[in-house]
């Protein structure tokens, strides 16, 4: 036993694989513990937030001032507000008073606004210019030349007596708030999805909820076929013909084409992550019954077999002593893939609309689902749905490394 | 006079057909033979002739399509668990490969311990049966102390046959099927294992029947020397009759293909 | 005495084992065969007779590695070339080899012909499919093969028939050596006798001019080989010709080995057979003495220390112990005495 786990741990592709897979299992298991937030509270007002570090504007203005002279930072902030729509009015006044496009370059912010101001004149008229277009013009230039005021920002507050308002602080441009001191701050570091919600949280908590159902229903699937292969295969005969003639019968319906049919007749209220998980382990043993069969076949005709028998031995005692330790370590490469095929399935299935309820948990299908249905492949927001492909992407791969791995252990044709 | 010991192990007309139609195999066809108690055995033959199909017939591990099997001048019952376990106290089987005879997740200890569970003995205090265990090593120049928590497979193959031997000492049955019991151990172990079976016939009373395909072998261990050729005996008889001055075609053809140090070894009749 | 045509001097090979560890089956292994002759390698399993084959053919790869010592073939020198370069060039042409479960090397999917064709394009691209046709044609005929094999699948043959085919393969290219490692031992004994006399014909008729034949049964041995060499853990510890390997063994080895034939002759039911306790030693840390020590009958106190050479006593013959050739003939006598 020792030696062989120390085998199975010499193989390259079996490491690679299980520190994946414990990567990924370690991260379902220690997030929660670091943020304990439910995975579907709706934190955001609004649909798919970009990634990135939201910092709370109310506290960072009650929060200590640190005056910082960065040479960049003005013509940084201009560049940043002053937005496409602007820059192309720009270039058009800019054209329209006779200058060639191509001296224009919109996305050099400071030989743009030099260009603007050698040129611009309120007064001018352009040719097929109406009203509307010169009070834009002139609302524009105000605006650009707001941009380049040095003042700072004004806080006033009312007075509650004069309802005047009244100044209580100026926050110069120079100003800066260390993050660390603003107290609330939070990171989104996968955004938020269509409803508002943490996607990486979600994300988490998806991955352990698809581990389990993979899980159970890989287990339900290798228990079944184990058994029905054990049983067809020691005991043969007219057991064998009947069992061989179900499995048969499963090989040649698609399961998923099974799998649809008995999720759509649960009603939705009744699909639990659970339900799902049996759904699919129900309908996936065909191919580990078969497999088990083949085995314990060419397995019952060998002499330790006969040896066992000779010494009185009962069918049970042969098939979990005699039989089962030897296609062990071949259950375990079949449960692997079973896992890893139950979480597939579970996305299919979900995606297509058939899977959980959406209420209790979150799972990597339906964050798919949710995805799709709000076009966020459309739109772009690809945080929405590429981490959970990755997340799907790399629990298969390294369930199918460590499967790999194995069988080039136990396999010695296999060895290199 | 060979008539007048008993019969151990008998058959009258035992057929095994293996599939149907098309691919329909007669492995063994219509054999007739009577082993008499206390007598050296040899079925020789071919690969493909059928002697391992007959031979698990004998020892019950397949049915037979065809025939009746008696055992000690009666029919063999053979049709529950609990009469074929009394049968398998009787017949017992030694196997080509040591290798694969043993289950490589069981160890030694429990290998022995269900012999003397076979033999009724599981109530025993542990100490007998170590006391036991011990003698049935011995008997074959092992020592248990370090054979025990020990898996059979750290043994060389010779230790293997040879724990297999210990096994027959601990169930001494009244016959012993030994299919090729030397094919796949050294030359210079094989002299050790046939002394410690043809032992074990002495002190047991146990009537060993070899199945080979070693002419030399059956030669030189039996008594009486059954030839199979595809499925039916061709010639049988006492060893020096059947093999110094064989009478069929088959049987003179095996015996003059076999490799001789003494003889010249005729290559022209190929 | 003929031209030497193998001649391997103090060769040494080495396993290393997954765990790192160095394991010398192959340990100052030296023999010559002259034109003509064979030789026959005799041992238990795992005494190295099959590493042998694959070190005098230069055929390293891992886990078998060369460490020293000369393969001279036809006067090449061998050793140490590249083990790819070896199979391009030496093997087929210089040297042919018939492993166990040669019978399986042939492609089920493949006519033998074609087979034929490959082998002989990869050394001669120009060879036309007549000309091949002819020259198989040609060889199997002399060798007593129907000429119908050549156009027949692998799995249309018999098992015999096969290894037959593969052996009238192997010397297609006109090798000067042939090593067979038990070429018979999974056939019946009527196969096993139709190879050994088309072993026997590849050398009277000059096919190949010298042969190696590596098996455990000693019978068959005796009958194909001019002589007979004994190895026991990795070493030669007995080196004679055929008759007197097995008739007058002087290392105790090789006396318990040729004691315990068994062939269906007269007066072999009157003979004890000899048997010899124990298994070999684990080359992974030889003992430091004769390898044999553990397991002789006759071992003396230095046997366990110290190991002596190969000594040479004339008419060809050669054996390893510390006892002299008459005080072991001495011994055999008074044994074979007291046992009647």
């Amino acid at each position: 036993m020792k030696h062989m786990l120390q085998q199975i741990f010499q193989s390259g592709k079996f490491v690679t694989g299980f520190v994946i897979f414990v990567a990924i299992v370690l991260g379902v298991i220690i997030y929660p513990l670091v943020i304990p937030d439910p995975p579907l509270k709706i934190i955001a007002q609004g649909t798919f937030f970009e990634p990135g570090i939201y910092v709370n504007v109310y506290d960072s203005i009650n929060t200590k001032y640190y005056t910082l002279n960065l040479d960049e930072a003005a013509e940084r902030r201009i560049a940043d507000r002053l937005g496409d729509e602007d820059r192309q009015a720009i270039q058009t006044w800019l054209v329209g008073n006779g200058m060639a496009e191509n001296e224009i370059d919109i996305t050099n912010t400071e030989q743009l606004l030099d260009q603007w101001f050698n040129n611009f004149d309120p007064t001018t008229r352009l040719p097929g210019m109406t009203n509307a277009d010169r009070n834009y013009y002139i609302r524009l230039n105000n605006n650009i030349q707001g941009l380049l005021r040095t003042e700072g920002a004004v806080i006033a507050e009312m007075n509650e007596e004069t309802a005047v308002l009244e100044e209580t602080a100026t926050v110069p441009q120079t100003a800066y708030v260390n993050i660390s001191q603003v107290p609330n701050v939070r990171i989104l570091p996968l955004g938020t999805d269509n409803f508002g919600r943490d996607v990486l949280t979600e994300l988490i908590r998806a991955t352990g909820v698809s581990l389990q159902i993979g899980l159970v229903a890989g287990a339900i699937a290798t228990l079944i076929g184990l058994v029905l292969g054990l049983v067809s295969g020691y005991i043969g005969g007219f057991v064998d013909d009947i069992i061989m003639f179900i499995t048969n019968l499963f090989t040649v319906i698609p399961s998923f084409v099974l799998l649809i049919l008995i999720s759509f007749s649960i009603s939705q209220e009744q699909r639990g992550a659970f339900t799902i998980a049996v759904v699919i382990g129900f309908t996936s043993w065909v191919w580990t019954a078969r497999a088990v069969r083949s085995q314990v076949i060419s397995l019952r005709n060998r002499d330790h077999v006969n040896l066992s028998k000779l010494s009185g031995h009962s069918i049970t005692h042969i098939i979990v002593r005699d039989i089962l330790p030897y296609i062990a370590s071949y259950v375990i490469m079949a449960l692997i893939l079973q896992i890893s095929s139950g979480i597939l399935a579970e996305a299919g299935l979900s995606i297509l609309g058939l899977g959980p309820k959406t209420t209790e948990v979150p799972t990597l299908g339906l964050m798919m689902n949710w995805a799709m249905i709000y076009q966020a492949h459309i739109l772009g927001k690809w945080w929405a749905y590429f981490p959970v492909i990755l997340t799907i992407a790399l629990i298969a791969f390294s369930m199918n490394l460590m499967n790999t791995g194995l069988d080039q252990v136990f396999n010695p044709a296999l060895r290199e | 006079m060979a008539d007048k010991r008993k019969s151990c192990l008998s058959g009258k007309g035992v057929t095994k057909v293996f599939g149907f139609g098309r691919t329909r195999t007669v492995a063994v066809n219509n054999v007739d033979f009577d082993f008499k108690e206390g007598e050296v055995i040899s079925i020789v033959g071919e690969s493909g002739s059928g002697k391992t199909t007959l031979a698990k017939m004998l020892l019950g591990l397949i049915s037979e399509t065809e025939g009746d099997i008696y055992f000690q001048g009666e029919k063999r019952d053979i049709s529950s668990h609990g009469k074929r376990k009394a049968y398998w106290q009787q017949i017992q089987a030694i196997f080509q490969d040591p290798f694969a005879s043993f289950n490589i997740f069981n160890k030694i200890d429990s290998v022995l311990l269900d012999c003397i569970n076979m033999r009724g003995g599981g109530r025993l205090p542990y100490e007998q049966k170590v006391e036991m265990m011990t003698e049935a090593c011995s008997f074959v120049n092992l020592k248990f102390e370090e054979l025990t928590n020990k898996y059979p497979f750290e043994l060389s193959g010779g230790q293997q046959q040879r724990l297999m031997i210990a096994r027959i000492f601990l169930l001494k049955p009244k016959i012993l099927l030994a299919d090729e019991p030397t094919s796949m151990i050294d030359a210079c172990s094989r002299a050790t294992i046939l002394d410690y079976l043809l032992q074990l016939r002495d002190e047991v009373g146990m009537t060993p029947i070899f199945i080979t395909h070693d002419i030399g072998l059956a030669y030189y261990v039996s008594d009486t020397v059954y030839i199979m050729e595809k499925g039916v005996f061709v010639e049988s008889g006492s060893a020096d009759e059947v093999i110094l001055h064989p009478k069929q075609p088959y049987t003179q053809r095996l015996i003059n293909d076999v490799p001789k140090i003494y003889e010249e070894w005729d290559l022209s009749t190929v | 005495m003929g031209k030497v045509m193998l001649d391997v001097r103090e060769l040494t090979t080495k396993y290393i084992t997954r765990f790192g560890e160095d394991v010398y089956a192959v340990d100052h292994v030296s023999l010559a065969i002259e034109e003509g002759r064979s030789l026959g390698v005799a041992g238990e399993s795992g005494c190295g007779k099959s590493t042998l084959a694959l070190s005098l053919m230069g055929y390293y790869f891992p886990p078998l590695y060369y460490t020293s010592g000369d393969i001279i073939i036809d006067d090449n020198n061998i050793s140490g070339m590249d083990p790819d370069e070896v199979r391009k060039s030496i093997l087929g042409r210089e040297i042919a080899y018939i492993p166990q479960a040669a019978l399986n090397a042939l492609n089920p999917t493949q006519k033998i012909i074609h087979f034929i064709e490959d082998v002989v394009r990869a050394h001669d691209p120009t060879a036309t499919k007549q000309e091949i046709y002819d020259m198989a044609k040609g060889l199997f005929e002399s060798l007593g093969l129907p000429a119908e094999v050549l156009q027949k699948y692998a799995v249309e043959l018999s098992g015999g028939m096969k290894q037959r085919t593969v052996i009238a393969i192997s010397v297609i290219l006109k090798p000067q050596v042939l090593i067979a490692d038990e070429p018979s031992s999974a056939l019946d004994v009527t196969s096993q006798k139709m190879v050994i006399k088309m072993l026997r014909n590849l050398m009277d008729n000059g096919y190949i001019k010298a042969m190696i034949f590596i098996t455990h049964e000693l019978p068959l041995l005796y009958n194909v080989t001019d002589d007979i060499m004994v190895m026991y853990a990795g070493q030669i510890v007995e080196k004679a010709g055929a008759h007197d390997a097995v008739f007058d063994p002087l290392h105790p080895y090789s006396k318990g080995l040729m004691g315990s034939i068994i062939v269906p002759e007269e007066g072999l039911r009157d003979v004890k057979l000899a048997a010899i306790p124990g298994v070999p030693p684990n080359l992974k840390n030889p003992p430091s003495g004769c390898r044999f020590a553990a397991r002789c009958k006759y071992v003396r106190p230095e046997c366990r220390v110290y190991s002596v050479p190969l000594r040479e006593i004339g008419n060809g013959r050669s054996y390893r112990c510390v006892i002299s050739e008459e005080e072991l003939r001495d011994i055999y006598a008074r044994e074979a005495q007291e046992n009647g």
